[in-house]
């Protein structure tokens, strides 16, 4: 019975201090908040603090509490040798860090790329009125629902080079010409990734992209179709700048999945450098090669790259993602 | 003529809808036949099922570890579910409902708190896992899964508090209804949706999660669903037992494809509610 005691202590207390009713409800509200904020603190604001101080000394995973401030000498060194000669050493000079960046900023332009195209086609028929939509609605949610590591592992095997069905397909079907080995080969692991990660996200573009199509008044397109208008011309002119706004919205929150993806890589195509990502490369640094500090510098990287990216794209694309703006 | 352009127009229009159809169930689909065939059999390319043993299921199941790795998953789940549900009812009535200065401040970091890479807190939460001394147990996987689970709960359970009609809670307030109350009597029988859709929404959230299992356990029996599928392996390195990765894959796969497609409806609403992850 904590409940009404600690309810009626509260009314009491707002009689006996003369709170109003507007200050009362603050106060509430303050305690209410209060939890989730620590625990907010504790497992994302603190860690967060934790990683950065960590890139600035020589930590090692197996001291963590050992380690020393050396400043800036993880992302950049200069050391200039006893011969004249200048060294620059750190991340920031690293050809694997930066083959680590293209790799996930070439994966994240095209994988959301797709997924917006694509996403917005499948949206395009699911809001047109057919028999059985409800079951391709259902069966588009397939792929969303499938646990990442799960994915990676069906396509696979449905790309290994001996016994995939894929090579097989494609042998049948002419379009290829000996059997491939997707996942190892250099040159095709970066399609296949990207083909495991447009099948697994378009069905969550399309989805954001339909609730946007729902909001256009229908009467829209009625008008549009009496006056004898394009189904193309109505698409550009009026549709899309109406679900621009949602578009937007559902495009950065894609963004910022694709710039941080690990999963998907580690599981598909294990050690191949044609898609190691950033956080693949942080990950590795962190606590397979026993260099925590420098590991933690790329997370820093990482993290920073990713905060720019999504301060931009909010100010110049003027996106409105609280919600509040249209209340 | 006119009619046959129509005819036309239909016919692409249906054969679009089975493409889609056909992409997105095929894969699954091809693990359900693989996961059937054993010996050889796994070698053969099969469109249509052929095969059916069980073999690949009473490896995986009747496995030392498998059925172990299913309980982790299933308890740091709900777990961690329950605890951002219960943390996350109380904020967002107070970030929906009561007006105070930077509001809009904090729900934009909760915002930020969701979108955070995962690699950016690993180091730090490695650092606070081992100090508890919780590493290689489930807890470390509760506490590090509230990062994406508790920042989602909110959002969602707050754009969804913020479209209750006003008339409810005044007429609460009137009756002297503190706020603990009007969120516990008044607003809760009317979250129930809202909740379940949240709740199913981080639940798979964390039943998917890898990076931090596969970081924060070190043993077999302490591993989730996720990680003990990406480490199967066979006798040797060349040999992949991909029977059996199917046959697992199916197992912790059709739970969750049951539960989004009875739920379809109030998935697709919390989904474009929160706009959030995917």
């Amino acid at each position: 019975m904590t409940i009404s005691n600690s309810a009626t202590a509260q009314n009491g207390a707002g009689q006996n201090g003369g709170l109003s009713l507007q200050q009362q409800r603050q106060r509430a509200a303050f305690w209410f908040l209060a939890p989730m904020l620590a625990a907010l603190f504790c497992v994302a604001a603190w860690p967060l603090m934790r990683t950065v101080w960590f890139s600035f000394t020589d930590t090692s995973l197996n001291d963590l509490y050992g380690g020393k401030w050396i400043g800036f000498d993880n992302y950049l060194r200069v050391q200039t040798l006893s011969n004249g000669t200048v060294r620059y050493k750190g991340t920031l000079v690293d050809p694997a860090w930066w083959n680590a960046v293209w790799n996930t900023v070439r994966f994240s332009l095209v994988s959301v790329g797709c997924e917006t195209v694509l996403g917005l086609i499948v949206a395009l028929v699911l809001n047109a009125e057919f028999k059985g939509r409800g079951l391709v609605r259902a069966a588009i949610l397939i792929p969303w629902a499938i646990p990442t590591i799960v994915s990676a592992k069906m396509w696979a095997w449905m790309l290994n080079d001996q016994y995939g069905i894929i090579n097989d397909i494609g042998l049948k079907l002419g379009l290829l010409s000996e059997k491939l080995a997707w996942t190892a080969n250099v040159d095709t692991a970066m399609a296949a990734v990207l083909m495991v990660d447009i099948w697994k996200t378009t069905p969550f573009m399309a989805l954001l992209c339909l609730a946007g199509l729902q909001m256009v008044p229908r009467d829209i397109y009625e008008a549009a179709k009496i006056d004898g208008i394009n189904p193309v011309k109505v698409f550009f002119k009026i549709t899309l700048p109406l679900i621009w706004p949602s578009l937007m919205v559902a495009v950065i929150f894609r963004a910022m999945d694709a710039l941080r993806v690990f999963d998907l890589m580690y599981v598909l195509t294990p050690n191949s450098a044609a898609t190691k990502t950033m956080s693949i490369i942080s990950k590795e640094n962190l606590f397979d090669f026993d260099k925590f500090a420098y590991g933690s510098a790329q997370s820093t990287l990482l993290f920073a790259i990713l905060a720019i990216f999504v301060s931009l794209y909010i100010w110049l694309g003027k996106v409105d993602l609280s919600g509040e703006g249209s209340k | 003529m006119n009619s046959n352009n129509k005819l036309l127009k239909s016919i692409a229009f249906y054969a679009l809808v089975v493409v889609i159809v056909v992409f997105s169930v095929f894969p699954f689909y091809y693990a359900i036949v693989t996961s059937f065939a054993t010996g050889t059999a796994l070698f053969e390319v099969n469109y249509f099922p052929k095969h059916f043993d069980l073999g690949n299921y009473e490896t995986v199941l009747g496995g030392r570890t498998f059925p172990r790795n299913i309980l982790n998953s299933i308890f740091i789940a709900s777990t961690t579910v329950a605890l951002a549900l219960f943390l996350a009812v109380t904020a967002s009535y107070a970030l929906a409902r009561v007006r105070f200065r930077g509001r809009g401040l904090l729900l934009m970091t909760i915002l930020a708190v969701s979108m955070f890479p995962q690699i950016a807190v690993l180091a730090g939460l490695f650092e606070l896992i081992t100090w508890l001394g919780i590493y290689n147990t489930p807890w470390a996987l509760i506490l590090s899964y509230t990062i994406f689970t508790l920042p989602f709960t909110v959002w969602v359970l707050t754009t969804f508090m913020r479209d209750l009609p006003v008339e409810i809670e005044e007429a609460a307030i009137v009756d002297g209804a503190t706020p603990w109350i009007i969120i516990t009597k008044v607003f809760m029988p009317l979250l129930w949706p809202a909740l379940v859709t949240t709740g199913l929404l981080a639940f798979i959230g964390a039943w998917n999660e890898f990076l931090f299992a596969l970081t924060f356990t070190s043993q077999e029996i302490t591993r989730t669903t996720p990680v003990a599928i990406a480490m199967l392996s066979g006798a040797s390195v060349q040999e992949v037992p991909w029977g059996p990765i199917m046959a697992a894959s199916v197992i912790v796969t059709i739970p969750l494809i049951i539960l989004v497609l009875i739920f379809q409806r109030k998935i697709v609403a919390g989904l474009t509610a929160g706009g959030v992850k995917g």
